[in-house]
């Protein structure tokens, strides 16, 4: 038994080699960290080192009862991800159904244009947008003031999208979904590409209309496409952070704190190690919940 | 993947599509439905444009109301403080090196362990591949905090390794790897080894050839994700002379936020976009394969 597993092991030596690259910064700088972190959020930890003491659940309880701020960046932080990921979804959806069946040139117009966003990069569009929103010369109050939207929505005062609690989230959330749309896209319309043209054809010989092979051809084929697109998004959605810590750093009124940016206040601004570990730990948990649902859906869908 | 059944090889292939003309509504709700897609993508390139008209704006036009769409009066006084009085040329190449490491390193752990996870039998190998699979789904931020530390530690603040170093394995480049070498067939490598190859000549000779169109995809990806790694680069660097170009040019604006320098502002921000441009219009393709890609399943 033990023998035939050393032969095992042995025969096997190749693959081992072929690993350790990939395996030995991984423990290092992935496997060590996880396990670290999990440890530092029993520990009120700070600078210096011979200071950290063991604390228990102290930094948890901490966090979901007396922290002022956590439970609404976690709030904030689903607000984003509901608001954001099934917008782009539906928004991907219904721009690459309709721009498949245009040619090839016209296709790569729009990719490339809805894909600008992505290559441009969080930094960049934040810096923009935080121009754009301003209050006394941004871009966007010119244009609502130039079609009467002003005078609509507030008395034809001009809006600080960001200095307005009412506003500023969305107005955050926004950006993120500009640049959420590009991946997406490309990913419907290879998964159109490979629904295969004989099952309209099938359908059309049955005497299904076109809004009815929609329905019942094109959306379910591109179900596992759907699914994987809400896996990808969510997770990049649930780690909001430039659009923060660029535009508004969490302000006004705490109105766009999101889990992510607490991270980075408590942990790397603020060096207290363990409380901000026990956040990092919280949103494991929650990613991990979220990614197992969605795996159940993938696997029931998809096998 | 029962139902679809197209191989990662397939899907390296591009995708024609301009045979199947399929519409589900009539033709006037089609045209209204495309007028809206055009306006989306426009206002999508807005910001974009408005960034490269406001870096030749000086800050009385940048700051007038209403705003001057076209600047009357265009001027390249941002470009000269930002390209001279800042170090923006340190941070462009700081950028490229930390891009250009995590994609090179990335690449050479990925199609080692693609191949190992793809074509050997070892004990351990599904739990590896699994555990290398999980992080792909994890946010970095989780353990961002013990890393911080551990680089303190090591005294890599302000250091290419540093910034480099948490990124030596790609996951979303293992797992597309593993899948590309599925693809491969057996019996190529099992001649190759009745005609006497060794291991490594198996790998130099063979896998690397094949495994081509993944290896461009991968270190696109991973060069795209080591240039926008903006919080572990803030993280990382301290010193101004170690900042990265979306770091560097993040702060040109955050840094007094009384007296924001717009011009200034927009010129970084074009500036730190034009590298990412030219990448994407040169290696477009490689993008959308390497995007559709990581879509199949196994």
């Amino acid at each position: 038994m033990l023998a035939s597993f050393g032969k095992r092991v042995w025969d096997g030596r190749w693959g081992y080699i072929f690993i350790a690259p990939a395996m030995i910064p991984f423990v290092i700088f992935t496997g060590y960290p996880l396990v670290q972190g999990l440890l530092l959020s029993f520990y009120k930890a700070g600078v210096n080192r011979d200071k950290w003491k063991y604390i228990g659940l102290k930094n948890y309880t901490n966090l979901l009862t007396r922290d002022p701020v956590f439970p609404t960046a976690i709030k904030n932080t689903f607000l984003f991800v509901l608001g954001v990921v099934p917008a782009a979804m539906i928004i991907c959806l219904f721009v690459a159904v309709l721009i498949y069946p245009l040619s090839q040139r016209k296709q790569s117009f729009f990719r490339a244009a809805f894909y600008m966003p992505v290559v441009s990069a969080g930094v960049v569009l934040a810096m923009v947008w935080v121009y754009i929103y301003s209050q006394e010369y941004g871009l966007l109050n010119y244009i609502f003031e130039s079609f009467g939207l002003l005078n609509l929505l507030n008395e034809g005062e001009k809006i600080g999208w960001l200095a307005q609690t009412d506003t500023a989230l969305l107005s955050l959330a926004i950006v993120v979904l500009s640049w959420s749309l590009g991946q997406p896209l490309i990913l419907f319309l290879a998964g159109l590409g490979a629904i295969p043209e004989t099952l309209y054809d099938a359908a059309k010989i049955d005497g299904a209309n076109s809004w009815q092979s929609f329905w019942k051809i094109t959306l379910p084929l591109l179900r596992p496409t759907m699914l994987f697109v809400l896996v990808v998004l969510t997770i990049a959605v649930f780690q909001v952070f430039v659009v923060v810590q660029l535009m508004t750093l969490g302000g006004p009124a705490n109105a766009t704190q999101t889990i992510v940016f607490r991270i980075w206040v408590t942990g790397i601004v603020g060096a207290k190690f363990g409380y901000a570990s026990a956040m990092a730990v919280i949103l494991l948990a929650i990613v991990s919940v979220l990614a197992i649902i969605q795996f159940k859906l993938l696997d029931r869908q998809v096998t | 993947m029962a139902q679809n059944t197209y191989s990662p090889v397939n899907n390296l292939m591009p995708v024609d599509s301009s045979l199947r003309r399929r519409y589900f509504v009539g033709r006037w709700l089609r045209y209204l439905a495309l007028a809206i897609v055009l306006a989306l993508a426009i206002i999508l390139l807005i910001p974009i444009v408005w960034m490269l008209l406001g870096s030749f704006k000086i800050q009385r036009v940048a700051l007038a109301y209403p705003p001057e769409l076209i600047p009357s009066n265009p001027v390249l006084d941002n470009w000269e403080r930002l390209l001279i009085n800042r170090p923006s040329m340190r941070w462009l190449l700081n950028s490229f090196v930390v891009a250009g490491g995590i994609a090179f390193f990335g690449v050479v752990t990925s199609t080692c362990a693609g191949y190992a996870f793809g074509k050997k039998q070892f004990p351990g190998r599904t739990i590896c591949f699994w555990l290398i699979l999980m992080t792909m789904m994890l946010p970095r931020q989780i353990y961002m905090i013990p890393l911080f530390v551990l680089m303190k530690n090591f005294g890599w603040f302000n250091s290419y390794q540093g910034m480099v170093a948490p990124y030596l394995v790609y996951p979303f480049g293992v797992f597309l790897m593993r899948q590309y070498m599925q693809s491969i067939p057996d019996e190529l490598l099992e001649a190759a080894k009745m005609d006497g190859a060794s291991e490594i000549q198996l790998f130099r000779h063979i896998i690397l050839p094949l495994s081509r169109p993944a290896i461009g995809a991968i270190a696109i990806f991973a060069f795209m994700a080591g240039w926008n790694d903006y919080l572990w680069q803030l993280v990382m660097a301290t010193d101004e002379l170690w900042l990265t170009l979306p770091v560097g040019v993040a702060k040109l604006t955050a840094s007094g936020v009384g007296s924001i320098d717009i011009g200034v502002g927009m010129a970084g921000a074009t500036f730190a976009f034009i590298p990412m441009l030219l990448i994407f219009l040169l290696f477009q393709n490689y993008f959308i394969k390497g995007i559709t890609v990581g879509a199949l399943k196994g």
